[in-house]
């Protein structure tokens, strides 16, 4: 029987320290050691991207890493995108332009949508597509989750009473329906 | 799903990580080197591997990293996907790596993914081995007994073989520049992040209007990747004419030995190679296909 071994990581912020054994899967050290439920186990297969999270800053499919190799690393999860209690603008984008249906997809959605802006902050819609070419969504058809994610590229903001939607948001869609 | 258990090491330096495997050897340990993981960790939950010993290679810096030889770039074999596909020395002297790094399965297992873990895993479907072959690359191991150097047409042995042995690790690989080459690597598949039913990764030379030289690398259309020896003899003297690449890429699929599954039977991928060489063709020389 293989040993347990002692890990630290840092997840959204504050450091644990745990005995795990090396087959745990990190996503199950989330889920299970940490009570990090808002990361998502979809199809457990490197498939479905319901499980990224970013690690040291990129995004990363949880399911396919133990957690053995996040030990001295920094994690985050989309519980720790929202800040002082306020949505992070991706996670208000997609509230407001109702990029979700069964919301299943969407912690690895968002969570992928983050680190694609932070290498091209300003992606075409082709970009935004492929960069989220490794998370499945089986309600939506990627058009609302597209458009979400131009518009935070945009910089459209939105505020509390809801939502301000740039012109050329609309156009980019109804040039591009039907493109995937 | 859950491996099965196993015991870790995270070794910091080659040498120590050399140490380990001839001891795991030694001990009648089943070991396996774990990079990054991308294709490991699958088989391993599924339990198609279940090693009792696992070496993890992340925490050896000197594996990770890019650096310019003169006439060639070494490129260290936990250099993930993401790193090869972005890194300036790399656009600049080795496009055709960057090209198909790029497409290899998604952003978040490019993050993880490594270059050398997708050469020695040598998926026949995976797309880094073609590009290597293409590149004639040079692949430096590491052992008990010290270093050695493959080159890429002895590398890939068969399904999932290559020529590293028990107790080896692949450090690094040395990769010519090509500067005048084109290139571009054309891949086919169903599902975007899914594996090529096949591809071509090609590089071209032109010199005096008409190709020069041509290296071409097949993805999965045999155990290994294969150079496809035909269309380069006939690319060599090749105008540059859509019609005369055609015919070239025509012999694309000579001496291959396709598999056939539920992408395709073999007749469909020899099809699919000479389609696909005459695209990666066209791309490298910058002459788009004329479509009817």
């Amino acid at each position: 029987m293989a040993s347990s071994i002692s890990i630290t990581v840092e997840v959204d912020g504050v450091s644990y320290t745990d005995d795990v054994e090396p087959r745990l899967l990190l996503v199950q050290h989330l889920r299970e050691r940490l009570g990090k439920t808002g990361t998502l186990i979809g199809c457990d297969t490197t498939n479905c991207g319901a499980c990224t999270v970013h690690l040291d800053g990129v995004s990363v499919k949880s399911c396919t890493m133990f957690a053995v190799q996040a030990d001295g690393h920094q994690v985050i999860t989309i519980e720790g995108m929202a800040q002082n209690g306020k949505l992070a603008p991706l996670q208000e984008a997609f509230h407001q332009c109702h990029a979700l249906q069964c919301g299943f997809c969407t912690p690895g959605m968002i969570m992928q949508s983050a680190s694609l802006l932070k290498e091209n902050p300003h992606p075409t819609e082709s970009e935004i597509r492929e960069g989220l070419e490794g998370n499945l969504c089986r309600c939506t058809g990627y058009q609302n989750i597209v458009a979400a994610v131009k518009s935070v590229a945009d910089g459209v903001q939105y505020d509390d009473s809801g939502v301000s939607v740039s012109p050329s948001m609309l156009e980019d869609n109804s040039e591009t329906a039907g493109v995937s | 799903m859950i491996p099965s258990a196993f015991d870790y090491a995270a070794p910091t330096t080659v040498a120590e990580a050399l140490s380990l495997l001839a001891d795991a050897e030694s001990a009648g340990d089943d070991v396996k080197v774990l990079a990054g993981g991308q294709s490991l960790i699958p088989v391993m939950k599924l339990r198609l591997a279940d090693p009792s010993m696992v070496v993890d290679l992340g925490r050896i810096p000197s594996l990770s990293g890019i650096t310019d030889d003169g006439g060639s770039l070494t490129i260290g074999a936990m250099t993930p996907h993401h790193t090869v596909a972005t890194d300036p020395l790399i656009a600049a002297f080795v496009p055709l790596l960057a090209q198909t790094a790029a497409t290899v399965a998604d952003p978040q297992v490019r993050h993880r993914g490594t270059i050398g873990g997708a050469l020695v895993h040598a998926d026949p479907a995976g797309d880094m081995p073609a590009a290597a072959l293409a590149l004639e690359a040079v692949f430096n191991l590491s052992g008990a007994g010290g270093n050695r150097s493959v080159n890429s047409a002895d590398f890939f042995q068969g399904y999932f073989t290559t020529a590293v042995q028990e107790g080896e690790i692949l450090t690094s690989i040395t990769v010519p520049k090509y500067t005048g080459w084109g290139s571009h690597y054309e891949k086919f598949t169903r599902v975007s992040q899914q594996w090529s039913i096949v591809a071509v990764a090609a590089l071209v030379r032109v010199e005096g209007g008409v190709i020069a030289q041509a290296r071409l690398g097949l993805t999965n259309m045999a155990s290994t990747p294969l150079r496809a020896s035909s269309t380069e003899s006939a690319l060599a003297g090749c105008a540059l004419e859509v019609g005369a690449i055609a015919a070239a890429c025509a012999n694309a699929a000579d001496g291959t030995e396709p598999a056939s599954d539920l992408n395709g039977d073999a007749a469909y991928r020899r099809h699919l190679a000479t389609v696909l060489a005459k695209r990666a063709v066209l791309a490298a020389v910058g002459l788009s296909e004329e479509r009817g």
